[in-house]
């Protein structure tokens, strides 16, 4: 993961040019409206099914409620909101993403809202893309780099940025 | 968890350090408390003992050197005073500087501090550093003339069967005896049982010495000093013309002292076969430098004796100890719920019964982190010794509640503030001797650090006895800064409140120590972030005083659960007053403005479900609670209140830090999150509503 993490500096992020040596990064395919991305297993902890949430007043928009996992009372994150894409209801694929990010050096526990989990798989750099137009909405600093997964675009998203 | 062993050295030596720094600063007001000399000679011992045990041996030799010089004060040689308990505490403080950071210091510092020290005490102690460092006795090395030197000793010990349990090295002490002469030792095992009963960890056997050496009485006693109170030991001059060594058929001297040392070793042999080899092999190895332990261990327990034993826990076990039972706690909440919910009178009992054990591991467990102030106000006797040194202001330094017992968390950052509080009393609050002779107090200033308990809170209080706060001053410089218009009118309490803004200062020059504005406001932000309040009482001419009000512990409160829509909050029940219902009358009397009559006062209010947007109608009969945080008060419109609570708080996710309403969170019966509501925080709130619309009616 670290080998992946130097190689994919913003630089080669924004440009989307693939680094000279193959990475292989195992990540967790998780459906988000229409798009997929692909995060680090090396941050998941866990997968869990919808539980009730607390709304918190006056927190940011994508960061609208609090969960209770195993008496850890964490942040959830709906990206949908951060990424500006449309809410949808929660369906029985709803599950959600416990992954632990690094925030200006602390570890940082959050749930993360996914419409749907599909499966644990590897990524390679070969199969980086040129970051294609994906609209205005998507910051090139929340992505780390494009990948293709079954003939379907996927987004490997810079977590910490787009929680920071 | 292995702990590095000269971390443990550094722990120890840090806590005897910190006796020793107590004792010495009590022996300057009763200099002739033999106890305290004692127990300052012990302190030193040890340090010096396990120093050179773990290869600090700067340590060892300084502090013997130290060691030396005090010990002709505890033979009464010299008596102890003022200069010398000054410069044992700088020498205190070089040894600690010798343990934490050797390099930062030189050599020469220690010198001088020896120097000064045998200086004071007359010359006498000129240690000879090359015979320092570790053995024991030695440190009696002083000729004594209490009791006419006799040809030899008789010593006979028997030693509390528990003895081995406390690290106490029996065959240690025995070699620490033939260091001061040729010795026989004869073992007894006559109270050793059969090996079928024999408990390998009880010291059954007891001993006999016959000791050959011009040595006095105390050097003896010295031997065992550690242990004394867990043995009985009788020292017996040997006749001087009586044959020596009459109860063993020898006669050569330089033979006697290796005949002396085989018979240990028989005795030893003797106990090795009677106790499972484990127990006496693991005690070969250490029996070189066994004597340090011994006396660390030995020193704990005394330490410990007023108190009873005590056990050295990390911080951090604790911390886990207390996650682990906030976690029964709510599970224990959710199991009640359903129970309750159901029929089942067997389960309804188990419930209660598990009920009843959690709050009782919960007090015991928020028992186990209350530590007594004592620990903390123990820090400031030095610092008012030095300050009060510096200023050449004589003070008084007093301490009440010392048993008082706080969350240990608490108490660590109670520190700092109490650091500006004192220094602010000592510097601004005392006055000069010369002022304080013009009026009819005695000359030396007085400072009082008292804590006691009110209900679930403990008040901290810092008083002085000086000039008190001069509300003039603090008035013209508050409207020189610009913060109130000049003449406006204005309570003395109002105005001491400037005292806690960020840069406010009224001294008129500035010292390194205080005058610079830092400080009062830093005092108070910590308070307040540890959900305490700060008081300010003054009467000129007779001195002010600051107190401090807390929580118990920061880790489990007493809350009121709340609904507003169909969110449930926690309210601290510290914070609230009383609770009331919002009549139509009152609505309609308020008309959009924010206040609300309660009893002829008004109060202003917020509505909750404003704030936090709550979707849905508001319920027909809202409920106000009343909350104040120091004097100011605030009603808080709430849909429903569904009752107390014990709350168990987590922290919000740094994520959430930017939130301001809510000050934790926590886990209700259910099993799902509720938010604390940060009363502080809405109270500023409601108060900067009320100021708007009371200048909004104004204009």
């Amino acid at each position: 993961m670290n080998q992946a993490q130097t190689q994919a500096t913003p630089r080669d992020a924004s440009s989307g040019l693939p680094p000279g040596n193959e990475t292989r990064l195992q990540v967790l395919m998780v459906g988000l409206g229409n798009e997929i991305f692909a995060i680090e297993t090396d941050m998941v902890r866990e997968i869990i099914d919808p539980v009730p949430v607390t709304r918190v007043a006056g927190a940011r928009s994508f960061l609208p409620a609090l969960i209770n996992v195993r008496g850890n009372v964490i942040p959830l994150a709906d990206l949908r909101i951060r990424f500006g894409m449309q809410k949808t209801q929660a369906t029985a694929d709803t599950r959600i993403v416990v992954v632990e990010v690094e925030i200006d050096g602390d570890p940082v526990t959050l749930g993360l809202l996914a419409d749907k989990v599909f499966e644990v798989t590897e990524v390679s750099s070969r199969q980086m893309q040129q970051t294609p137009r994906l609209g205005a909405h998507w910051k090139p600093e929340f992505i780390r780099f494009i990948t293709k997964w079954n003939e379907e675009f996927v987004i490997v998203p810079e977590m910490a940025r787009i929680l920071g | 968890m292995e702990l590095d062993p000269t971390e443990t050295f550094r722990q120890e030596a840090a806590d005897l350090l910190d006796s020793l720094e107590t004792v010495l600063l009590d022996l300057g007001q009763t200099p002739q408390d033999r106890d305290l000399i004692d127990a300052a000679f012990r302190a030193l011992h040890t340090i010096k003992g396990s120093g050179a045990m773990f290869g600090f041996d700067k340590v060892a030799a300084f502090t013997h050197d130290f060691e030396t010089a005090f010990d002709l004060i505890r033979k009464g040689k010299i008596d102890a005073n003022h200069d010398i308990v000054t410069v044992s505490l700088s020498a205190r403080d070089y040894i600690r500087t010798l343990i934490e950071d050797p390099d930062s210091t030189d050599p020469i510092i220690g010198e001088a501090i020896v120097e000064e020290l045998q200086r004071l005490i007359g010359g006498g102690a000129s240690a000879s550093r090359s015979q320092a460092a570790g053995t024991e006795a030695q440190s009696a090395a002083e000729p004594e003339a209490e009791e006419p030197a006799a040809a030899g000793w008789t010593i006979e010990i028997a030693f509390e069967p528990g003895i081995l349990r406390n690290g106490t090295n029996p065959l240690a002490l025995l070699d620490d005896l033939r260091s001061l002469g040729p010795c026989v030792v004869a073992a007894d095992l006559g109270t050793v049982p059969e090996l079928g009963a024999l408990d390998p960890e009880a010291c059954l056997i007891s001993w006999a010495v016959t000791l050959e050496s011009a040595c006095n009485r105390d050097e003896i006693e010295d031997v065992f000093m550690f242990v004394r109170d867990e043995m009985k030991l009788v020292v017996t001059p040997l006749d001087a013309r009586a044959p020596k060594f009459a109860a063993l058929d020898m006669s050569m001297p330089d033979a006697v002292s290796r005949a002396g040392e085989g018979s240990t070793q028989a005795a030893m042999a003797d106990a090795a076969a009677a106790a499972p080899p484990s127990t006496t092999r693991a005690s070969l190895p250490a029996a070189a430098a066994s004597p340090a332990p011994v006396a660390e261990k030995a020193e704990l327990n005394r330490r410990g004796e007023d108190k009873g034993t005590t056990v050295r826990v990390q911080a951090e076990r604790l911390d886990e100890l207390m996650d682990r039972v906030g976690e029964l706690v709510i599970a224990q909440a959710r199991l009640s719920q359903i129970a309750h919910s159901g029929s089942d009178l067997a389960i309804k009992a188990i419930a209660e019964e598990i009920e009843r054990l959690a709050s009782g591991l919960r007090d015991s467990t928020m028992g186990v982190r209350m530590v007594p102030m004592g620990s903390l106000f123990g820090r400031f006797r030095r610092l008012v010794h030095d300050l009060s040194r510096d200023l050449g202001k004589p003070v008084d330094f007093v301490t009440v509640g010392e048993d008082t017992e706080m969350d240990k968390t608490m108490i660590e950052r109670l520190a700092d503030p109490l650091v500006h509080l004192i220094r602010n009393a000592i510097d601004h609050g005392i006055e000069s001797a010369a002022d304080r002779a013009q009026t009819a107090k005695s000359p030396t200033g007085r400072i009082e650090l008292a804590a006691r308990y009110v209900g679930a809170q403990v008040l901290v209080t810092v008083q002085d006895d000086g000039a008190g706060l001069n509300t003039a001053r603090i008035r013209a410089k508050a409207e020189e800064n610009g913060l109130i218009a000049p003449g406006a009118a204005m309570s003395e309490h109002d105005i001491h409140q400037f005292l806690f803004h960020p840069g406010f200062s009224t001294a008129k020059t500035i010292s390194a120590l205080s005058g610079r504005g830092v400080g009062m406001d830093v005092v108070k932000r910590t308070i307040e972030a540890m959900r305490g309040t700060i008081d300010l009482t003054t009467i000129p001419g007779h001195g002010s005083s600051v107190t401090l009000r807390l929580p118990l512990t920061l880790a489990i409160i007493d809350g009121l659960l709340i609904r507003v829509g169909e969110g449930r909050y926690i309210i601290p029940l510290s914070a609230v007053e009383e609770c009331i219902e919002l009549t139509a009358a009152d609505e309609a009397r308020a008309k959009g403005r924010s206040f609300l009559n309660v009893r002829g006062e008004l109060v202003p209010f917020v509505r909750l479900r404003d704030l936090f947007d709550s979707e849905g109608e508001a319920d027909p009969h809202q409920k106000v609670i009343v909350t104040s945080i120091g004097d100011t008060r605030v009603g808080l419109v709430v849909d429903q209140i569904i009752g107390s609570h014990q709350t168990v708080i987590k922290s919000l996710s740094k994520l959430h830090s930017d939130v301001t309403m809510f000050s934790g969170a926590t886990i209700l019966g259910d099993g799902s999150a509720a938010l604390i509501l940060d009363v502080a925080q809405l109270v500023t709130l409601g108060q900067s509503r009320a100021e708007s619309d009371r200048t909004s009616e104004a204009a």
